[in-house]
């Protein structure tokens, strides 16, 4: 039985804004039939504002599903196109107080309706780059394409590593065996290419690798704190080390304002509106607060005001 | 609110009569069967007479052709990795499409990793076994087929006396998951040609963590867990005393309760399903109904998801299950419906009620009355209802 929050619960049992919206000014479909959940979010825009006055949402899945789509309902109504399109998925998750691992897709779903919606409004069509190779990851819907790219991106070599920034492997762990021939293969071609070094390569057959080396945290440096500056430069200088790779794949990466231990980053191109969003924000944050030394926390933002 | 628990393929609730056989030999017979004191002989004769009592449900000849496991899942294991180290020189299973993953799982690992050649055996709407694919299957190279006796999500039984007797005519051995079928339905193994059958405690209202392995006599076995000698060197480590007490105490009630399996308790589910059928619309059932245990019943809600369903089922105090109690994170539906090809607009939302001696009539009326007004919410709130038959391609996502 999955744990759900009592606002999870709530608003399944008692979802806000379910139904149909009659003159809707924008509508997003998304998901499948055959995939086991799918949402149909309508929204009517107040055109000089540019406002959200209503949304409503039709969704077929399981109660977290539901719970997602009313909950993004109740964030986006009010909000300007702009505003409402700064949401992430992690947000509809906070607004639920939360949502278990192996759920957090249904947030994803409820990410993507917004995009489609707003395209469908603005008269664009809103394509998505989904299931590209074999589905390895059940749990968060996670496929090979999407693995490999964040290997290579990032230079994994292990499997606690993908987890940490794909998620894949975090929920029920069946995809383990899957997971690790993944990488042994991605890793193989890394070494074949140049890329990699041939002993940092995870292969199924060593079972002792070495350990790579990471920032190693100094004790006395942590004494005194970084100023305010060397830490901006620091994390100035960790994005750009970042960039190339983000790149590679289409996206970028750019540092828009440091706010205490809050870094904004806007994420551009294939960036946005991918599932690989979040991964790239875990995986851009992973390597701040190792570069950094100090917990932070990164926030993608797509337009400023 | 009377809690009603319809979910007994998942697990049933121990009898509290097999949790008084078992209490004595946690604190007061403690010994070890194997030891050569008191404690030990008190013991010994114990699991004896438990042993007996399983013999009698499952009729088979000898008393030692019964090997304990600690589950259906070790039992299923077992049983193939034998197969394949003492039938030299073959090296291809046989499976159906419909087997519980402790099956299939397992052959899958052993393609993967033994270059082991599986032929998984499909089945058609109904759910019945393809014979003609599988009279191909067999051939001088099958070390095992692994054919379950029941299905657990749909009930339907499959035709295993015969399809033994069909295996043993190329010299393959025959085994069958019937962990949802011990118990349930009359099992007599001293006139059928089974030479392997796995059982679990838990799905007959014994403990769990309890099993067997039925291996009939001269059958080759090669264990799976070595170690001392318990169980003539076929199963090592420490006799679970209490769990197979319990067991046998649990198959000795089954025996007395089969009749009532038969009649009542399909009756019940009969009951429901026909209900059902008649309050809600876009349903059906799905399984064989000329094949099938006495106390399931899979019922398919179209254009809902079935966590939906069993949340808000939950909420009325009704326990059930969704495909499988395994329904993990996984986005997809039963292996079982889709390999009955079942359509995704009703396979998301298979609803399996399994039924016990324990239910009654009272509970049936519960479920009958709560139902209709759990799928009409969901129905209300899904894109898909409204628009089924106007335009079935209504709903255009921008990927699939
Ligand atoms: C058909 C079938 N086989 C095997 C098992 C596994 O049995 P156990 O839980 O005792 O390992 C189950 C239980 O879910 C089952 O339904
Ligand atoms: S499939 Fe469950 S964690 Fe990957």
């Amino acid at each position: 039985m999955w744990e759900y929050t009592d606002k999870v619960k709530d608003y399944f049992f008692n979802p806000k804004n379910s139904g149909i919206l009659e003159d809707a000014s924008g509508v997003g479909d998304v998901g499948a039939l055959s995939c086991g959940d799918a949402l149909r979010l309508m929204i009517k825009v107040d055109e000089p504002t540019q406002t959200i006055t209503d949304a409503k949402f039709q969704t077929f899945g399981c109660g977290s599903a539901i719970a997602s789509s009313s909950a993004l309902t109740e964030l986006i109504i009010g909000k300007t196109i702009d505003e409402a399109l700064e949401l992430t998925n992690q947000d509809i998750a906070d607004f639920l107080g939360g949502l278990p691992p192996e759920k957090m897709h249904c947030s994803v779903m409820g990410y993507e309706a917004l995009h489609a919606a707003v395209a469908n409004f603005r008269g664009e069509t809103w394509v998505d780059d989904h299931e590209e190779g074999a589905l390895i990851c059940k749990c968060f819907g996670i496929d090979e394409g999407m693995i490999e790219r964040t290997i290579r991106g990032n230079d994994l070599t292990s499997i606690e590593e993908i987890t940490n920034y794909t998620k894949a492997g975090g929920g029920c762990s069946t995809c383990a065996e899957s997971l690790e021939a993944v990488l042994e293969r991605v890793n193989g071609e890394m070494v074949a290419e140049g890329t990699l070094a041939p002993e940092m390569a995870f292969s199924l057959t060593s079972y002792v690798r070495p350990v790579k080396k990471g920032k190693i945290v100094n004790l006395d440096e942590k004494k005194t704190p970084l100023t305010t500056l060397q830490k901006i430069r620091l994390i100035e200088e960790t994005i750009e080390a970042i960039r190339p790779s983000l790149q590679r794949d289409g996206g970028d990466c750019e540092l828009i304002d440091v706010d205490g231990n809050r870094v904004m980053v806007k994420l551009t191109g294939a960036c946005v509106g991918c599932h690989l969003s979040s991964a790239t924000i875990e995986g851009v944050q992973a390597k701040l607060v190792e570069a950094v030394g100090m917990p932070l926390i990164v926030i993608p933002v797509t337009q400023m005001h | 609110m009377i809690p009603v628990y319809l979910d007994n393929n998942a697990t049933t609730r121990t009898d509290p009569s097999v949790v008084e056989a078992m209490l004595p030999f946690f604190v007061e017979q403690f010994g070890n069967a194997s030891s050569m004191h008191a404690f030990g002989a008190e013991v010994g004769t114990a699991l004896g007479k438990a042993r007996k009592q399983l013999q009698a449900l499952l009729g088979a000849e000898f008393d030692h052709e019964i090997v304990y496991t600690s589950g259906g899942t070790e039992a299923d294991n077992a049983a193939i990795l034998s197969a394949l180290e003492t039938q030299t020189g073959r090296d291809e299973i046989i499976t159906s499409a419909v087997e519980h993953p402790a099956i299939l799982s397992l052959v899958a690992h052993l393609e993967k990793t033994r270059g082991i050649t599986v032929h998984t055996i499909g089945v058609d709407a109904r759910g019945r076994l393809d014979i003609e694919a599988y009279r191909k299957a067999l051939g001088p190279k099958t070390a095992i087929v692994s054919i379950m006796w029941a299905n657990n999500e749909t009930g339907t039984i499959f035709p295993v006396e015969q399809l033994a007797g069909l295996a043993h005519e190329t010299g393959a051995l025959f085994h069958t998951d019937a962990v949802q079928a011990v118990g349930k339905i009359p099992i007599d193994l001293s006139a059928s040609e089974i030479d392997m059958l796995s059982l679990s405690g838990h799905k007959l209202h014994g403990p769990k963590g309890i099993g067997a392995l039925y291996v009939r006599k001269g059958v080759r076995f090669r264990p799976l867990i070595r170690g001392g000698h318990q169980e003539r060197g076929r199963r090592a480590g420490t006799e679970n005393a209490p769990g197979i007490i319990g067991l046998g105490r649990a198959a000795e009630l089954a025996l007395e309760y089969m009749s009532d399996e038969q009649t009542r308790v399909a009756a019940l589910r009969d009951r429901l399903e026909q209900g059902l059928l008649q309050r809600i619309g876009a349903s059906f059932v799905t399984g064989d109904p000329d094949n099938r245990l006495p106390n399931t019943a899979n019922v398919a809600f179209e254009y809902i998801e079935g966590e939906a369903i069993l949340l808000l089922m939950n909420r009325d105090g009704i326990a059930a299950s969704s495909g499988s109690a395994c329904t993990s994170g996984s986005l997809e539906p039963s292996h079982v419906l889709r390999a009955m090809n079942v359509p995704y607009t009703a396979a998301h939302g298979a609803i399996r009620f399994s039924f016990s001696r324990e239910n009654r009539d009272a509970d049936v009326d519960h479920v009958l009355e709560a139902m209709p007004p759990i799928i009409e919410k969901l129905r209300e709130m899904s894109p898909f209802w409204r628009e089924r038959d106007v335009r079935t391609d209504a709903f255009n996502p921008t990927y699939a």
